[in-house]
């Protein structure tokens, strides 16, 4: 077939000729690994079960399209957190713009430096979650992010973290790929607070590999670029320990192109996950969530929780599945995602799955998609609201059960206003 | 008041006349009553005076103070000056009740011309409002309508009207689905809000509101008309005899 044989050859052309070389024999053998992943999956195609409602064309394009710059002055998200700011730009770490590498109970160091060591914790982490997350479902993209990274950072979390660890993807350039790649160890009880804000780069691709062990927690909350242009492949790939808690949220508005993936493992009894988030798309813009839960531990419990809101012609695409193992009794799994279209151009095609071996569980999930409710609208006006604002109330509330996923409350509260500011912006 | 002439509507979606030439005259700080047998057109009425999509009006015309309300939208009314409590107050997850009453008593007062008021100013309000209504802080603080009790709905539509202010108010079937000890606080917060710039319509089944809430006038609506006006009496006649005699009156 015609398109097996391009499968290769682009994957080919974008492996080129920039793998790094060099580092730890670890290191070496993690990205020779990925790269031998990778020649045998081949690039994304639309062909590609997990790649149908989502053309990968422009992310597997060798020269990215350029994005125009967005530029705000409003405040960016998480400046509220007690935290250490760790700057990019255009992709490249910029010290000179970030704060001391240095927060107790962390260890922080350039990804880098860490692949320079011969003994290195990174090791058994880089490039690792990522292999095992590439079965039953290939994730092309983020076998070539550990074949080419070098940007990132080594961070193990012995504690609890005193502060939040930001980091803050600002671009300088229209053009360009941009790759990140982050391996994170939490420690048995520790704790941490990681954000991500920024588009990085007119085209990004971003890796982040979490080990949770037993009893840690892990909170991430995201807000992506709000340049229109950008396009992103962003990947997670986490295991969990016993009772140890993983929570991430991510907010989108604007880009183009944005495809979400995570990719999450139970491996210890009574854990918990959620993976949420809200979106916002207007026009050109399609927002692609992929999630991967697997159960294979005893009562745990995951959580899905995704909402859409769509105009003037935007995709929205969720697939989400949830594989429970032979023997991970006492699985509690939660799959929702929601998409509120706010016209008749707007599209959101979901693709829940449920995979199950055990046989005392308790899965569910729920596909919506809607319009603002008549009845809500005449309610709210019929009290004197405006009718944008009626419509911006009931579109905020329809995003609320997102939020209400993010444990930190003053985060939440921000997420909302940045989603209401958006549509204050659209219906003037 | 309100002004309604011939009032003529069908519905969108199928070819169905529900009102048949309604005429109705209340004048300012008068209380009127519409009773009738279901599907008579009392709710179709309150909802072509308050704005609902979903029905078209073939003649007539209905004005506020001499505003044609019937060339508003629903929002226009609602500053004009009219009033719906819902007979199923809709439940809104996600939108905090005090969000919404800011929201409505700002957005009206704008539309007005007025000043509005500040988020210490409103809680100032709301807060001794609902205290004679027994809704609590807890109340205020959820999602319109969500989780709340038949009477707590019905007080919550009362606590809006009364934050609102409004000129006309509309009441469609507030008794229905209240207990006793409900309605008489219902009908309190009604009667505390009678006066002489004030009007009301209030629709009901049944006879025991208009105990508490006194009307001026009764209407008995049947088959989309209004086919017999009186004074409180024919409220207890309906409810002593049933419709079938009235109706019979007019056939």
């Amino acid at each position: 077939m015609a398109n097996v044989q391009e499968k290769y050859d682009v994957a080919e052309a974008l492996i080129g000729a920039s793998t790094p070389s060099g580092g730890a024999i670890w290191a070496v053998a993690a990205r020779e690994t990925a790269l031998a992943n990778l020649r045998q999956m081949g690039a994304p195609h639309r062909r590609d079960e997990y790649w149908k409602y989502t053309n990968p064309t422009s992310l597997t394009a060798v020269d990215p399209l350029a994005a125009d710059l967005f530029h705000t002055t409003e405040v960016r998200p998480f400046e509220m957190l007690d935290r250490i700011k760790l700057v990019f730009v255009d992709g490249i770490f910029d010290a000179a713009q970030s704060d001391d590498l240095s927060v107790d109970g962390v260890e922080i160091e350039l990804l880098s430096d860490a692949m320079a060591k011969d003994i290195h914790w990174a090791s058994s982490l880089y490039g690792v979650l990522e292999a095992r997350g590439q079965s039953p479902v290939a994730r092309p993209l983020a076998a070539l992010n550990t074949v080419q990274a070098v940007q990132g950072f080594a961070i193990r979390v012995t504690g609890k973290a005193a502060k939040a660890i930001s980091m803050v993807y600002l671009r300088g350039s229209e053009t360009g790929d941009a790759m990140v790649h982050h391996v994170i160890k939490l420690e048995q009880g520790a704790d941490l607070t990681l954000t991500e804000n920024g588009p990085l780069a007119a085209r990004a691709n971003t890796v982040m590999e979490v080990e949770v062990a037993d009893n840690a927690a892990f909170h991430h909350v995201r807000s992506q670029g709000r340049d229109h242009q950008r396009r992103a492949a962003t990947h997670i790939f986490t295991q969990l320990g016993q009772e140890s808690s993983f929570k991430s949220f991510t907010l989108t508005v604007n880009g183009r192109l944005t495809r979400n993936e995570a990719v999450i493992e139970f491996l210890g009894d009574n854990a918990h996950a959620t993976v949420a988030g809200a979106c916002a798309g207007d026009g050109d813009f399609l927002h692609d969530d992929t999630i991967f839960i697997t159960h294979d531990a005893v009562n745990c419990e995951s959580r899905q929780v995704f909402k859409k809101v769509l105009r003037n012609g935007a995709t929205g695409i969720f697939q989400g599945k949830i594989l429970v193992k032979a023997g991970a009794q006492k699985t509690d799994g939660y799959q929702l995602s929601k998409a509120l279209l706010l016209d008749d151009d707007s599209n959101f095609m979901a693709k829940p799955e449920l995979e199950i071996y055990a046989d005392d569980v308790a899965c569910s999930h729920g596909s919506t998609c809607g319009e603002i409710d008549d009845d809500a609208m005449f309610y709210l006006t019929s009290r004197g609201i405006p009718f944008k604002i009626a419509q911006d109330m009931l579109t905020l509330a329809f995003l609320h059960e997102a939020l209400e996923e993010i444990e930190n409350p003053v985060i939440a509260e921000d997420m909302g206003a940045r989603l209401s500011d958006w549509m204050e912006r659209r219906t003037g | 008041m309100l002004s309604i002439k011939n009032l003529q509507v069908g519905l969108e979606e199928e070819d169905k006349q529900i009102l048949k030439g309604v005429d109705l005259e209340i004048g300012a700080g008068e209380v009127h009553a519409i009773m009738g047998p279901n599907g008579s057109g009392k709710s179709t009425m309150s909802y072509v005076l308050s704005g609902k999509s979903g029905y078209v009006v073939t003649d007539g015309s209905a004005t506020l103070n001499g505003e044609d309300l019937l060339d508003m939208e629903p929002e226009e009314r609602a500053a004009a000056g009219l009033f719906l409590a819902f007979q199923y107050p809709v439940e809104i997850p996600g939108v905090g009740n005090m969000t919404f009453l800011r929201t409505a008593v700002n957005a009206q007062r704008k539309a007005r011309g007025e000043d509005e008021l500040t988020a210490g100013e409103f809680l100032k309000e709301v807060r001794a409002k609902a205290k004679s209504l027994k809704i609590d802080a807890d109340m205020l603080k959820r999602p319109v309508n969500v989780g709340f009790s038949g009477g707590e709905k019905k007080r919550n539509e009362i606590l809006q009207m009364a934050m609102l202010s409004p000129k006309m108010c509309i009441l469609d079937e507030t008794d229905s689905g209240l207990d006793v000890d409900a309605m008489k606080l219902v009908a309190e917060g009604v009667n505390a809000l009678r006066s002489e710039g004030r009007s009301f319509l209030v629709i009901t089944h049944y006879q025991r509101l208009l105990d508490h809430i006194k009307p001026d006038v009764v209407h008995i609506m049947a088959n989309g008309r209004i086919i017999k006006s009186g004074g409180p009496e024919l409220a207890l006649e309906v409810e002593n005899n049933g419709y079938a005699d009235l109706l019979a009156e007019v056939a």
